[in-house]
């Protein structure tokens, strides 16, 4: 059992949670994720790791409620267990010797590139943090960011936060500027990550992306996650999570990503039903 | 006087179209009156052929006399003296190319049923008995044990009972490895299976699940945690695909995944839990295994309306064993034999919509000395599907060898081991089962942990004389 050592709630959709897996904290690294399970009926669901502290021995977790998993466990609080909690799987991501790299995270993405952005920071590395929310409200992890980042800039689609605009065209900017990239790292929603990876190629910037298919184990068994990397099917679990943006199949993993979308909405249905019959009783 | 009868006592079975609807267990076991004829039926020959066929050397005749004489309880602890899993044996052992193949009954008739008679006892211990087993005194040493499946079982279930402290890591959520995940519901109830390792534990086996040993920790990691000794029994984890056009498809999976999402997450009772899969209404499964009929039978039983198994040599060379053909005829599933897929054909959105198949003939024998099928030009043909699922076999997952500095693998992923032994290229750390033979049987995989068992004690022993 793992317990859930603190919830911070970062904006309506979106939570923030310490576990305690003390081996997991002691191995993780940046671009690494884990698998957990609520209960006895409940799915592994893949995430990836967004901090960790290996003398607590906590391992951070930050989700967004989509399903009807991550709204169970959104709905858990301090003191309470998973069932399960397994990991640090995937391969971490390479971080060592680059000297200026701009690091994108787009809404929930936010929460994976800031363990790089950290991570980055820490071995030198000039930082351009460029983070891209729909609204002020879904803003996180800003100040987490600004501490790790020797430039942040926060976009939002609607301008609401006086800065309208797509991290893309933040980032072009930035490299019209004359800002010299040796790398770009872009986590965030399959749109954006292909949108970035697009406008990189033509500048020629090696761009790194973190994949989040659908997956069971975590450990290459099920091949449930399995993506075309370069024309070669590769699987996300041991192969990545972080793969070479331009190489992705981005068309197909966002066909697989939808796979489950009408049991997606059928199990989400049913529980909110269940919560209802609750609340009325 | 023996039972002279030429067959078997029949076991009771689920009607076929009743059971291609659930997903209980398709046969049905004997009762104790089945059970007493049956074991009538050996003639507890002196030099005991079956013995010899049984990769974990069950006492046979000597069980089966106890059966006969009625002495259920005292059958039980006879197999269990060399066999910790007798009621997953007892169903998914292939006893017609073992112990049953070398009876003397088989020379006129059938043999004996050994394999109905395993399971019939280990049922009855039970449904009847508490397990009496002990935990042994302790020698204080410690050892560790990569995988819960069969061969992880076997292992740790040998070296408790030498006294040794045994930890067993899984990677995943419930112990059993391919068990729980392969085998289906309807030939090995999991419930079974978790009362069969609850033995194993008495035995004071610790079992530590979400344990992934090269990530969390690595095997080099254990041996300094002060585990005197390592054996690997990972599995044949690593589905492989056939590298044709289309197999990234949505409706698109290896026989693992199907099979992981309706056994080990109980898929088929959806959306009571919470895992899904999807099945249209027609469904192809390429492969002629033990694995690819599992998958078929699944299919169909959670509502597939045609469900065909694609296989490209005839229906004699399928490696699965004849009782699961049969069971899968039985149920309906449709046998495409002498066909090979050439791509698999997708909608515009980039679901499963067919499969190009192409019919062959068997040509000259290959190294393996299976005739080799070869394409009969022009016969290519389109098969309506929504669903595929890829049965063609497993190799052993390379997470461990790829973390373990030292650690022999083959080109093709298994561990490099001493036959007789197990050992590694590696002081101190065993392997045996799929990990190290690539997909083969749950008898075979205990054969070998049961082998590095008694390896791992003596390596212990030298160890501390020096």
């Amino acid at each position: 059992m793992y317990k859930i050592v603190r919830k911070a709630i970062l904006n309506p959709s979106v939570v923030l949670m310490d576990i305690e897996a003390p081996y997991i904290a002691r191995k993780a690294e940046p671009g690494q994720f884990i698998i957990f399970r609520i209960d006895e009926a409940g799915e592994r669901i893949p995430l990836t790791i967004a901090d960790y502290d290996r003398e607590k021995g906590t391992v951070t977790i930050i989700f967004q409620i989509v399903g009807k998993t991550t709204r169970v466990l959104a709905e858990m609080n301090e003191g309470q267990t998973l069932l399960d909690f397994v990991g640090p799987l995937g391969v971490a991501s390479h971080l060592e010797g680059y000297k200026k790299v701009a690091v994108i995270g787009g809404g929930l993405g936010t929460a994976i590139a800031y363990p790089q952005a950290k991570k980055l920071h820490g071995l030198g590395a000039e930082v351009h943090s460029i983070t891209g929310f729909r609204n002020r409200e879904l803003i996180i992890l800003e100040k987490e960011m600004e501490a790790v980042s020797h430039k942040l800039i926060v976009a939002t689609d609607d301008g609401s936060n006086g800065n309208k605009g797509f991290v893309t065209n933040v980032l072009k900017q930035l490299i019209e500027e004359g800002n010299k990239y040796d790398l770009v790292i872009a986590i965030g929603p399959l749109v954006m990550m292909r949108a970035v990876s697009n406008m990189t190629r033509e500048y020629g910037i090696k761009t790194l992306v973190s994949m989040n298919p659908i997956m069971i184990d975590g450990t290459g068994m099920c091949g449930g996650c399995r993506l075309t990397v370069g024309g070669k099917t590769k699987f996300a679990c041991v192969d990545g999570p972080d793969f070479d943006g331009h190489e992705v199949d981005f068309d197909e993993a966002m066909r697989r990503q939808g796979m489950y979308k009408k049991h997606e909405n059928q199990s989400t249905e049913i529980h909110v039903c269940k919560l209802g019959g609750v609340t009325n009783a | 006087m023996p039972n002279m009868a030429l067959n078997k006592v029949k076991m009771p079975e689920q009607n076929p179209d009743i059971r291609n609807k659930n997903f209980q267990e398709v046969a049905l076991g004997y009762d104790e009156a089945m059970a007493a004829e049956e074991a009538q039926r050996c003639l507890n020959c002196k030099h005991k052929p079956c013995v010899a066929g049984c990769p974990v050397n069950v006492k046979i005749p000597e069980f089966i006399q106890l059966v006969a004489e009625g002495k259920f309880e005292e059958a039980y602890l006879k197999i269990r003296e060399t066999n910790s899993l007798p009621a997953v044996c007892g169903r998914v052992c292939p006893q017609e190319t073992q112990c049953e193949q070398l009876c003397v009954r088989a020379k006129k008739g059938e043999s004996v049923g050994i394999g109905r008679l395993e399971r019939f006892v280990a049922d009855w211990y039970m449904a009847n008995c508490s397990s009496q087993e002990e935990k042994p005194e302790s020698n204080g040493i410690k050892v560790a044990v990569v995988g819960s499946g069969p061969s992880g079982l076997t292992c740790a279930g040998d070296l408790a009972k030498l006294g040794y402290e045994v930890t067993i890591f899984e990677a995943f959520h419930v112990p059993g490895g391919v068990l729980m995940y392969g085998i289906p519901e309807f030939r090995l109830p999991k419930a079974l299976v978790q009362k069969e390792i609850q033995t194993v534990r008495t035995l004071g086996v610790d079992i530590q699940t979400n344990m992934v040993i090269g990530k969390v920790l690595s095997i080099d990691d254990l041996r300094e945690e002060g585990f005197k000794a390592v054996f690997i029994g990972s599995g044949a984890g690593l589905p492989s695909f056939m590298g044709i056009p289309g197999e990234n498809l949505n409706g698109v999976y290896s026989a693992n995944e199907f099979l992981t999402r309706i056994n080990l997450m109980s898929a088929y009772k959806f959306p009571n839990t919470d895992t899904p899969v999807f099945v249209g209404k027609n469904v192809a499964v390429v492969g002629g295994g033990n694995v690819a009929m599992d998958a078929a039978r699944s299919a169909k039983r959670l509502g597939a309306e045609n469900v065909y198994i694609i296989y490209r040599r005839s229906e004699a060379e399928m490696p699965a064993r004849l009782e699961e053909v049969h069971h899968a005829k039985e149920e309906g599933i449709i046998l495409k034999v002498l066909t090979n897929p050439k791509q698999i054909l997708g909608t515009e959105d980039g679901w499963v919509k067919g499969m190009e198949c192409v019919e062959m003939e068997l040509g000259e024998p290959d190294k393996s000395g299976r005739r080799r099928p070869v394409e009969k030009k022009g016969s290519e043909h389109v098969v309506e599907l929504e669903t595929v699922i890829i049965a063609i076999g497993q190799s052993p997952n390379p997470l461990i060898a790829s973390t373990t500095p030292g650690l022999d693998v083959q080109s093709w992923g298994g561990i490099i081991v001493e036959e007789e032994t197990g050992a590694t290229s590696k002081g101190g750390v065993y392997a045996g089962g799929d990990a190290v033979t690539g997909a083969a049987t749950v008898i075979l995989a205990m054969g070998a942990g049961k082998k590095a068992a008694e390896a791992m004690d003596k390596y212990i022993r030298q160890q501390s004389q020096k």
